[in-house]
């Protein structure tokens, strides 16, 4: 049993901005990331040119494996939320769906409270948009003839390491 | 499991370096870093401990170029080789699409060969995943070390699947791009033979 591959869509990245942009804009908060559980960043949205996306999306999914493990060990379900509190900056990272993982960062002008508030609401519109996406996957659209890999030939592959 | 994005045109994936303790795993993806463009990687994470073992991870973001227009990108991690974290070596596995078994050739970790490599079956297979289905390539580390064991006794030890395996010094820097290139073509490979079926 393989998970499915994730596959992003015109149609459904410019849904998920916008809901991002919404998000940072209600939430106060400084800069979003949407990264799947595997670490792989999907967008982000808000002041985040000083911050290492790549990086972040890395560490964020590691640390919600962590304590999904840590979860596993004291039977429970899954931590959906992780909070830490900086001097400066705060990060929220929660589960949305069990599938994608949502980071806001955000300082004195948001609280978290609101946070708390706007990411439940900003949660189940993203979650829908990942069902269909699930959904689309399982029926095999992108798959195919469509699909950019479907004709790549050796030479292709050979010609990335081509320096 | 790789991610494809048509909005940003790029795609994706996961490479696992797993292996024994001290088997080279770190020093192979500080080896690509240092030998790649800053354009062409990101930032290299290491969690570890004071002494420099793999706590939890390592991580290299790679960009390989482009594949019909698409950006090809790798993301490479090491496990933690020690055996008592082996609970952090089945959360790095999740999603992976791609592994370099790194085997240390010294005689004297023969035995933690077999056994890293028959755990690392054991925990795919815990996570759900058939190991059949997930493309992998040996690489047979430390050739430099006088106490290293013919390559023949490793293969016939360890690449029962005759994989594609390759002789390595990590520390110099011989062998691990052809590892990297290796298990790079199976997984783009591996992608194409699921975009035809
Ligand atoms: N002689 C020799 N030493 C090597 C080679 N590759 C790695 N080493 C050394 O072996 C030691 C361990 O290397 P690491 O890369 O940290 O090993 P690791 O597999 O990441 O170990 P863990 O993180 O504990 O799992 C270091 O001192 C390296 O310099 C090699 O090809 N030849
Ligand atoms: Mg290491």
């Amino acid at each position: 049993m393989h998970e499915p591959q994730l596959v992003m869509y015109e149609e459904e990245f410019h849904k998920i901005n916008s809901i991002l942009e919404r998000l940072v804009r209600e939430s106060n908060s400084k800069s979003i990331f949407l990264v799947d559980r595997n670490g792989q960043l999907i967008a982000h949205t808000g002041d985040t040119e000083h911050i290492d996306s790549t990086a972040l999306a890395s560490l964020t999914a590691g640390n919600i494996a962590a304590t999904g493990g840590l979860a596993k060990l004291l039977g429970e379900n899954e931590f959906t939320v992780l909070f830490h509190e900086g001097e400066r900056d705060n990060i929220h990272i929660s589960l949305v769906h069990r599938k994608v993982i949502l980071v806001l960062i955000f300082d004195e002008r948001s609280s978290l409270g609101l946070v708390r508030l706007r990411v439940k609401k900003a949660g189940d519109e993203l979650a829908r948009i990942f069902d269909g996406l699930l959904q689309k996957a399982e029926q095999g659209v992108g798959a195919g003839a469509d699909s950019p890999f479907a004709e790549i030939t050796d030479d292709d592959i050979d010609n990335l390491f081509r320096d | 499991m790789s991610f494809i994005n048509y909005s940003a045109r790029e795609i994706n994936t996961k490479v696992v370096y797993y292996g024994p303790g001290l088997c080279g795993k770190t020093t192979n993806l500080q080896y690509i870093f240092n030998a790649t463009n800053e354009g062409a990687r990101g930032k290299m994470i290491s969690l570890a401990t004071e002494t420099e073992r793999t706590l939890f991870f390592d991580f290299l973001p790679l960009n390989l170029g482009q594949i019909r227009g698409f950006n090809t990108r790798f993301h490479l991690y090491t496990v933690p080789g020690q055996v008592f974290y082996d609970a952090s070596r089945k959360l790095i596995l999740k999603g992976v699409d791609g592994i370099v078994f790194v085997a240390d050739s010294q005689r004297e970790r023969f035995d933690a060969n077999i056994e890293s490599i028959e755990n690392m079956f054991d925990n795919l297979r815990e996570q759900g995943i058939d190991p059949k289905s997930v493309p992998y390539v040996i690489q047979y580390n430390k050739r430099d070390l006088p106490n290293a064991v013919p390559v023949q006794e490793l293969r016939a030890a360890l690449n029962k699947d005759n994989v594609p395996d390759f002789e390595a010094c990590a520390q110099s820097g011989e062998g691990v791009f052809e590892t990297l290139k290796g298990i790079a073509k199976l997984v783009l490979q591996k992608l194409r033979e699921g975009a035809a079926g």
